[in-house]
């Protein structure tokens, strides 16, 4: 633990940048820029989990695995989501979520 | 103000202004850029904490894959100097709305709770420990977790190249 910073402190950072990314999850309207959104929410959501385990529990070690995993989690996520961001990209010339109604292939 | 609490100042500051930043400009390529620079302020916090490991971690996968990987889907999918089109006022509304009220419920919720920070000795968290927790059956092992994020990671690896690849038999459509 950091002397001179209480828990709450990175608390409210991480609060603040996970309601950040929900906002523009909301307000964007292209899938690179949501996905964007979401990498903001998954990483604020790790550094919760890190600080709750060193502050709270400094002898256990669930909060750094848990965090580990989800890092390896996003990165299959955002490979899976870019692969298909550029399949749609080829079939509709663009990647505005408007106009992604229907599933062809 | 000792140093290690003005480190924590300044990479919150950081963090918070270029997610805004982040989520709220114009140009996509500058967003991802600002992403870049929350992800390494955010590795800056695991440093603090004394998470080497997971700072690291953070460093090369987010830091240098994952924003390499959406720069280049930007730069396939965008021409470089697209701008996007000012976002609808009742979007706009509804996201301010719903980051305000949910933040608010959570800032109250976490400012009244007492947390009760723990005086046990800290375990240091070196590669060794990392290690054989990671790979060992008994207690506090976590080689359940491990192996079926590999076999994640493997499924993740081919359905990504199979989206992605070229049909051969469909080329003329396009």
């Amino acid at each position: 633990m950091i002397e001179g910073i209480g828990i709450e402190h990175f608390l409210v950072v991480s609060t603040l940048m996970f309601f950040i990314g929900v906002c523009g999850f909301i307000i964007r309207r292209n899938l690179i820029t949501m996905l964007m959104s979401i990498e903001l929410i998954l990483n604020s959501v790790n550094i919760n989990f890190l600080v709750f385990n060193r502050y709270l529990y400094p002898d256990q070690m669930q909060g750094h695995f848990f965090s580990l995993f989800i890092v390896g989690i996003a990165a299959a996520e955002a490979s899976v989501a870019i692969a298909l961001i550029i399949n749609i990209y080829r079939n509709l010339q663009n990647i505005d979520v408007e106009n992604v109604s229907e599933m062809k292939y | 103000m000792s140093l290690s609490v003005f480190m924590f100042y300044l990479l919150s500051g950081i963090i918070l202004t270029f997610s805004v930043l982040s989520v709220t400009t114009r140009r996509i390529l500058r967003a991802a850029v600002y992403l870049l620079f929350v992800l390494v302020a955010t590795s800056g916090l695991y440093f603090m904490l004394k998470y080497e490991f997971m700072a690291a971690v953070q460093l090369t996968l987010y830091a240098g894959g994952i924003v390499v990987l959406i720069i280049f889907s930007i730069l396939l999918t965008h021409h470089i100097s697209h701008r996007f089109k000012r976002p609808e006022t009742m979007n706009l509304l509804m996201g301010i709305g719903v980051a305000v009220v949910g933040s608010g419920v959570v800032l109250a919720t976490l400012l009244t709770h007492p947390f009760i920070a723990s005086n046990s000795p800290e375990l240091p968290v070196d590669m060794s420990v990392i290690g054989n927790q990671l790979l060992s059956t008994g207690k506090n092992g976590y080689v359940l977790p491990f192996e079926l994020i590999s076999i994640l990671l493997l499924a993740a690896m081919i359905a990504a190249i199979i989206i992605a690849k070229k049909d051969k038999n469909k080329n003329s459509e396009i």
